[in-house]
């Protein structure tokens, strides 16, 4: 597939953005049951206002794919069948959440949603913030079952592909977590950073595991299957236009095999190795240690998900192999 | 239930482009808009089909064969595109299988055109929509027209007969005898799409003629001795029957 640039800051931008969300609300959670210390209310506003922002910006990323922007809000019609257009529904639902939450927290207000049996009360902001941890999880399937349920798509047509979006997501967000928790809360610190680590470990073994699958994974469909002609010699002579079509100008890249490895070695390194190592030389007194660690990785998921789209082979290729 | 569709005969298909150019002719003068053209003159033309015919040459020297195999949507029973579509814009009529686009619901996302295996959908660079085959809906329907030419245009624009329309799913339709008989395929049967459109194959065609069905040893005038023989320079059986 050629990629699509708008597509590839789009998951980019919100995957950090729910990341972000999930490692601030998750840390109030743990403090809750008195695991990690209390949050002060500027880390948590902070980081919501960016999950947002980060929000924002691959929402208007995703404007710039479409043919009829200003039909966009037609595309949560169709939430029976489509996973774009629950993604649709499910990226303002999760914006709107992790809003009421920021805000909530901005006027630090103790409204109690309900008592529990024992007397303790439980805030309203928790249980908002609860429900925009399940919207942007939500958020996370539907961004990736987008790709995972076109069968054709060999390479994208598996679970892993769901895997990658949520741990690729999920630790760049806690890396940006970290960063923020040096100015913020350095007492979070070691919370956000060892599960940035972890994350982005795990996400790299689940990268590798897809790489490994991708490798010598072909698609069932031949020119022969294609044309229906059972000859094992068939060479195309014309494809029915000279000057190219959408067919060959959507589907077909024109990056050679040199820079697409190039471009593999380096989101290995860039996504997964180099943030590991910042993360694990930096400490709550490293701002800058630990933002050069989150814009590298986003860098280098910038270039991953590029190479998701070069990987994946589109089986209607097979009609395009020579112009004439 | 109806599903119209196309069965294209890849025997008779000569590659003239006469349904490439009349269904270009007839869609973009239509209701639905044009369809765009870039740089017709120039070095690069290139726009939106609805249908293009490829050729390919299957074999090794000298014993090739050249196959003209003209592609468009295939109108499947089980469209992958439809489901995708997240504003409804795709959709597939229950009264007659076409698969059809609501230019004025399309976003022009290209999600379908990812969801469809054999790339028989486009954007046209100009609406920002996507297009593709209506199966000449705004014809085929059309009671102003002569009964006779109710049928997508590239069906008649074919000078060799080779595109044959009807409804699939009525055993004794013209098309639904072509590919019961003919050996009607579809294209890429493993991804279970359940394409309308079928291909009938290359067929040799062979004539065997054994030399008793030129020179009569059976002729039952011989058993009744009544028969006139006739001088054996004549050649053929006519030349030498002679009641």
């Amino acid at each position: 597939m050629k990629p699509a640039f708008s597509v590839i800051f789009l998951t980019t931008l919100i995957g950090a953005g729910q990341g972000l969300f999930l490692a601030y609300y998750s840390a109030e959670l743990l403090s809750l049951f008195s695991i990690l210390p209390t949050l002060p209310i500027d880390g948590s506003v902070t980081s919501g206002l960016l999950s947002l922002g980060l929000l924002i910006a691959g929402l208007v990323a995703s404007f710039f794919h479409l043919g009829h922007p200003e039909r966009a809000w037609r595309a949560a019609a169709m939430w029976r069948t489509s996973w774009l257009s629950r993604e649709v529904i499910a990226l303002p639902l999760t914006m709107l959440l992790i809003f009421i939450y920021t805000m909530l927290k901005l006027t630090d207000n103790s409204m109690v949603a309900y008592t529990l049996a024992n007397g303790e009360v439980v805030k309203l902001e928790i249980v908002v913030g609860y429900a925009a941890a399940f919207a942007a999880l939500v958020l996370f399937l539907c961004t990736a079952m987008i790709y995972t349920t076109l069968k054709f798509l060999r390479q994208w047509h598996s679970p892993l592909t769901v895997m990658n979006f949520l741990l690729m997501g999920c630790a760049s967000g806690f890396t940006l977590a970290s960063a923020l928790s040096t100015n913020f809360d350095p007492h979070l610190y070691g919370y956000f950073s060892s599960f940035a680590i972890a994350l982005t470990i795990i996400a790299l073994l689940s990268r590798f595991a897809s790489l490994i699958r991708n490798k010598n994974l072909r698609s069932p469909s031949t020119l022969q299957s294609a044309i229906g002609i059972h000859h094992p010699t068939i060479r195309q002579m014309a494809q029915g236009a000279m000057g190219g079509s959408f067919n060959t100008r959507a589907f077909i890249h024109k990056y050679g095999p040199t820079v697409v490895k190039l471009a593999k070695r380096f989101f290995l390194m860039a996504a997964f190795v180099v943030p590991v190592i910042l993360l694990l030389i930096s400490n709550e007194n490293t701002l800058l240690l630990c933002a050069a660690a989150f814009l590298i990785q986003y860098v280098g998921l910038l270039v991953e998900r590029w190479y998701f789209f070069i990987e994946a082979e589109h089986p209607q290729n097979v009609y395009y192999q020579m112009i004439s | 239930m109806t599903q119209l569709a196309l069965v294209i005969d890849l025997n008779t298909c000569v590659g003239c482009h006469a349904c490439v150019t009349s269904c270009k002719e007839w869609n973009t003068s239509g209701e639905a808009g044009p369809m765009v053209d870039k740089n017709p003159y120039g070095a690069e033309p290139t726009g939106t089909f609805f249908n293009r015919v490829q050729t390919f040459e299957i074999g090794e020297f000298p014993n090739t064969q050249t196959v003209h195999f003209p592609k468009s949507c295939l109108h499947c029973e089980d469209p992958p595109c439809v489901p995708v579509c997240p504003t409804g814009a795709s959709y597939k009529r229950p009264e007659d299988g076409i698969v059809l686009v609501d230019y004025d619901k399309c976003i022009g996302c290209e999600y379908c055109s990812w969801a469809c295996p054999y790339g028989a959908r486009e954007i046209d660079e100009k609406q920002k929509v996507m297009k593709k085959c209506t199966l000449c809906v705004d014809r085929i329907y059309d009671e102003t027209l002569p009964e006779a030419e109710r049928k997508p245009v590239c069906v008649l624009s074919c000078p060799t007969s080779a595109r044959i329309y009807g409804d699939i799913h009525d055993p004794n339709s013209e098309a639904s005898l072509a590919i019961n008989e003919a050996g009607g395929y579809q294209l890429m049967p493993e991804w279970g799409t359940e394409p309308a459109n079928h291909y009938l194959p290359r067929r040799k065609t062979k004539i065997t003629i054994h030399e008793d069905d030129l020179l009569r040893v059976d002729n039952p005038l011989k058993k009744e001795d009544r028969e006139q023989r006739a001088p054996t320079t004549r050649t053929t059986l006519d030349d030498s029957t002679s009641w």
